[in-house]
């Protein structure tokens, strides 16, 4: 069936068992490899190759908070209990003595006054999984900008933005566990949300909480969530996001020496695997360090949850701001008219909470959007080659002003989160700024996507000008004929060419179909790839360039020693 | 794998190779990788000694870190207050820091100065070639060939249908997390309040003389019989839903009485579910000048003053207000349960009141 069963010669079944090893470290490992074939993993890895550059570094910091979240996390476990059972609480902190309060409440109290190094545990968990989706997000925001999602990197973005919700999950039901004040009113707003949810939503919200809010079963069930189903999935993810990266190996920026068909680094041995490894420690040390000395989510000050009191001015995980904010930002009536209503129906109505679900919808669209847009990019740009060199964000100024317009939105959804700080802060009226911030995010991100991609392209024509008349050296020197100029001196090779290579497709019009025929979403795409290209500043040509030397020639204002000779190379190629 | 020079910058062109399809396609050819530029460390055998000291040092730095933390852990006697286990928490969190970037910052700095830091070039490899492409095709129609499910359709159909049922028990089983004995939406209608129910003051349970509340001034309410209930979980559930706000002001200062509800108040107190209609946070703020109450979880602000509809923020319904008088003791009793369901929208609220189990 296969063309490729080669047989194997008796000599080389024999060769492994007869070989001998000569050193002591030879024994074991030929001991490892005779077994489990180490051989082939290390001519695989250990002279890998990867791209360094600090930008790829995030993704890095993400995976070792996650390692630190599951080490902490692990030693919660052991003298944290997630029960409801009600107790007295009677451990060493004074005010709460004597209290009423979940199992939970009080061993997580326990764990941070009578375990010693049980608090920094808990500081360190909750420090590194704000910095996990922290540098998640950054990441992501990287790989964006810089088009590494491209063909054929898609499914690996796919794999990214799970991680990311995983992410967000995991942060979620991790800070209902103690059930306190703060923790049992991000339950409720929960509870209140689903509940918004047509049809199944007040069902979802029983099921949840085993009956009505709070109920006696919910922090167990976010237990075993968060303990053991997220962390699984998210290790998968991980696995499989790893395995692509190796598969694809990792892109790289523009540059001399790069091209799609090569890896420019660092071998994996010993450069990379030591600074990678020794990174993990660094990361490590910073989480610590601010876990010893900047308190976080001291949750003996909230007291037990109780459906009465309430923290004015409690700010929830960073990563929740957006989705708070955009509850902050919807109004619940237009003058005097609601826009909640009720649908009549023979069995009494049913009522659709609109202040709620319209909030949900643009971070619906959000995720959904961020999952596919390595496809409506693709189907835009009909590009459907493979990309390894990656797009400096300039050069794609449409992409660039789309992601900058959706962080604009984002974070202005994220600062009404904390409008009541920013009032208090800046001694605001926190209706104004609900009133202003309703107009900016409909302003904000078109602002933003304008502004940005005028910069880019403004930038692009920058990188012209010095790829044709060079850098301004800050020299003005007289002429013999009593002219003034400024000197510039030309760019080497090496950074020249980071200038000039890169594509700027001009718009390429309605195709035709297989039949011949232009469709509809054909004319829509074509619509849509010439609002993506135009305006667009082309990377300099040979032409342009040769008469720029050609003119420097003439001109007795150039500098440099490199121009003679890239007048050589050039027309050499030519 | 190629690996560059120290060569000059127009001879460097050796790790470009034919064939990778970019000649003549930019304003200038790939130059190739720029020469490799030696570090202090590679020419200078001094620089060399004190990058190794330095690296050492750091390592160093790592163990007294290690040591630090003994300290914090063994030395530090945690006691009642807070400032013994700041400190601990402190010495624990420096301790790692130091023991941990020591070697971090150890490690990285070797690999920067004294680890060979020449780029090198590998090749990408192709996905797949053409041929094992059609090898793998091969294989999997033999595979499906074999099988004989594309000849047998019946088989196929069937175990379709068999394998989207099968892991309905599944799902199924998951209807018991809800186990209450009164499950359904009618219990979200009611709350213990009742005729006659005293307002007692929320945590003490004392109960509330109407006349010894002052204008102006707000309190936390819940039901007498709330603490007859039985089990911190069921408390809590309960609890949730009668939570009431009472406050009171200058009856001149009541903007609005719907027709109905005249004798919902008593001499300006008025109440009210501490729940927000909007998502369910408590609505803890009252402001006594504007009669506002302010929940501060999304700001939706209501008006006490006008039967507490929305005056701003996200909230679509105005507080439900409970129906309050005074026993023949003078202490403040609600007049009946609430008329409307308590609490965030849900679907199957509506507006009716289908089972007429709400007197108003
Ligand atoms: S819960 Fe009250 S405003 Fe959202």
């Amino acid at each position: 069936m296969s063309a490729t069963t080669e047989k194997y010669t008796e000599a080389q079944y024999l060769e492994a068992e007869q070989y001998q090893p000569a050193t002591r470290t030879g024994r074991i490992t030929n001991y490892v490899d005779q077994r489990v074939g180490g051989t082939g993993i290390v001519r695989e890895f250990g002279r890998k190759i990867f791209p360094d550059h600090w930008t790829f570094m995030f993704g890095e910091v993400a995976l070792y908070s996650f390692v630190i979240l599951i080490l902490s996390g692990t030693f919660l476990t052991f003298w944290f209990d997630p029960s409801m059972a009600s107790t007295r609480y009677d451990g060493s902190y004074a005010p709460l003595q004597g209290l009423e309060m979940s199992t939970a409440y009080a061993t997580a109290l326990e764990l941070s006054f009578d375990v010693r190094g049980g608090l920094f545990m808990r500081q360190l968990h909750h420090w590194a999984a704000l910095l996990f989706v922290m540098a998640m997000s950054i990441h992501m925001l990287r790989v964006f900008f810089t088009g590494a999602f491209r063909k054929p990197r898609e499914l690996n973005w796919v794999v990214g933005c799970a991680l990311l919700i995983m992410g967000l999950a995991a942060g979620f039901t991790g800070y209902s566990l103690p059930d306190e004040v703060l923790s049992g009113n991000g339950l409720r707003i929960i509870d209140g949300m689903m509940k918004a949810i047509p049809v199944v939503g007040t069902y979802m919200s029983f099921f949840l909480f085993g009956g009505e809010f709070p109920g006696g079963e919910v922090i167990p069930r976010l237990y075993v969530l968060h303990i053991m189903v997220i962390p699984a999935l998210i290790l998968v993810l991980i696995a499989v996001h790893l395995f692509m990266v190796v598969t694809h190996k990792h892109t790289q920026y523009p540059g001399p020496g790069r091209t799609e068909r090569n890896v420019v680094g660092y071998p994996v041995g010993p450069v990379y695997a030591a600074k990678a490894g020794g990174f993990f420690f660094i990361v490590f040390g910073i989480l610590a360090v601010i876990s010893g000395t900047f308190q976080i989510n001291a949750l003996w000050n909230y007291g037990p949850y109780d459906p009465s009191p309430v923290q004015a001015g409690a700010q929830p995980d960073w990563y929740i701001g957006p989705f708070e904010g955009v509850l902050r930002l919807m109004p619940g009536f237009v003058g005097e008219i609601p826009l909640e209503f009720v649908i009549p129906t023979p069995w009494g109505g049913n009522s659709v909470a609109t202040p709620v679900l319209i909030p949900m919808i643009p971070i619906a669209v959000m995720f959904l959007v961020m999952f596919i847009w390595p496809w409506i990019e693709a189907w835009i740009t009909g590009d459907k080659k493979e990309h390894h060199i990656l797009d400096r964000p300039r050069n794609a100024p449409t992409r660039t002003a789309i992601g900058a317009a959706s962080v604009t939105f984002y974070c202005i959804m994220w600062g009404m989160g904390s409008n009541d700080l920013i009032a208090t802060h800046f001694m605001l009226s926190l209706n104004d700024i609900t009133y202003w911030s309703r107009v900016l995010i409909f302003v904000g991100p078109v602002i933003a996507f304008v502004l940005t991609k005028r910069i880019c392209l403004s930038l692009q024509r920058k990188d012209r000008e010095t790829v044709l008349h060079g850098h301004e050296a800050g020299v003005i020197e007289m002429l013999p004929h009593g002219e003034f100029r400024e000197k510039h001196t030309r760019p080497s090779d090496y950074e020249l060419y980071t200038l000039v290579a890169f594509e700027s497709p001009a718009p390429s019009g309605p195709q035709p179909n297989a039949k011949g025929k232009i469709t509809r979403t054909e004319k829509l795409r074509a619509r849509l790839n010439q609002w993506f290209y135009q305006d667009r500043v082309e990377p300099v040509s040979r032409e342009e360039y040769l008469e720029a030397l050609e003119h420097d020639h003439h001109g007795d204002g150039h500098e440099g020693g490199l121009e003679a000779t890239d007048r050589r190379s050039i027309e050499a190629s030519h | 794998m190629g690996e560059h020079g120290h060569g000059d910058p127009t001879e460097s062109g050796a790790v470009i190779k034919a064939g990778d399809g970019e000649s003549g396609k930019y304003a200038i050819d790939n130059p190739g990788l720029p020469p490799h530029r030696p570090r202090v460390a590679d020419e200078d055998p001094k620089a060399e000694k004190r990058s190794e000291r330095q690296v050492a040092t750091l390592f160093l730095i790592s163990i007294i870190g290690t040591v630090i933390f003994f300290i914090g852990y063994f030395a530090v006697e945690l006691s009642e207050d807070l400032q013994a286990l700041r400190l601990q928490n402190t010495l624990l969190g420096v301790g790692v820091g130091f023991a941990m970037l020591g070697i971090g910052l150890g490690v990285v700095h070797w690999a920067k100065t004294l680890m060979p830091d020449h780029e090198l070039v590998e090749d990408r490899k192709p996905l797949r070639k053409e041929a094992e492409r059609q090898e793998a095709e091969q294989i999997i129609d033999d595979v499906l060939e074999e099988s004989g499910i594309k000849r047998r359709p019946l088989i196929r159909n069937t175990l379709i249908g068999a394998a989207v049922l099968a892991p309905l028990p599944f799902v199924l089983t998951l209807r018991d997390l809800d186990r209450s004995e009164d499950f359904g939406v009618e219990r979200m209608r009611h709350s213990m309040w009742d005729e006659g129910v005293r307002l007692v003051r929320d945590p003490t349970g004392t109960p509330i003389r109407a006349a010894d509340i002052t204008i102006g001034s707000a309190m936390h309410v819940i039901p007498e019989n709330l603490r007859e209930v039985s089990g911190h979980a069921a408390r809590l559930s309960e609890k949730a839903k009668a939570v009431v706000l009472v406050v009171r002001m200058n009856p001149d200062d009541i903007q609005q009485v719907t027709p109905g509800r005249e004798d919902w108040t008593y001499d300006g107190i008025i109440a009210c579910s501490k729940v927000c209609t909007h998502v369910g946070c408590p609505v803890a703020l009252y402001e006594r000048h504007t009669h506002h109450l302010l929940c501060p979880c999304h700001q939706s602000t209501f008006d006490a003053a006008q039967e507490f509809k929305v005056v701003f923020g996200p909230a679509g319904r105005p507080l439900p207000q409970l129906p309050i008088t005074v026993d023949d003791e003078g202490f403040l009793v609600a007049r009946s349960d609430f008329t409307e369901p308590v609490g965030p929208t849900y679907w199957e609220r509506g507006s009716t009141d289908p089972e007429g189990d709400y007197n108003a």
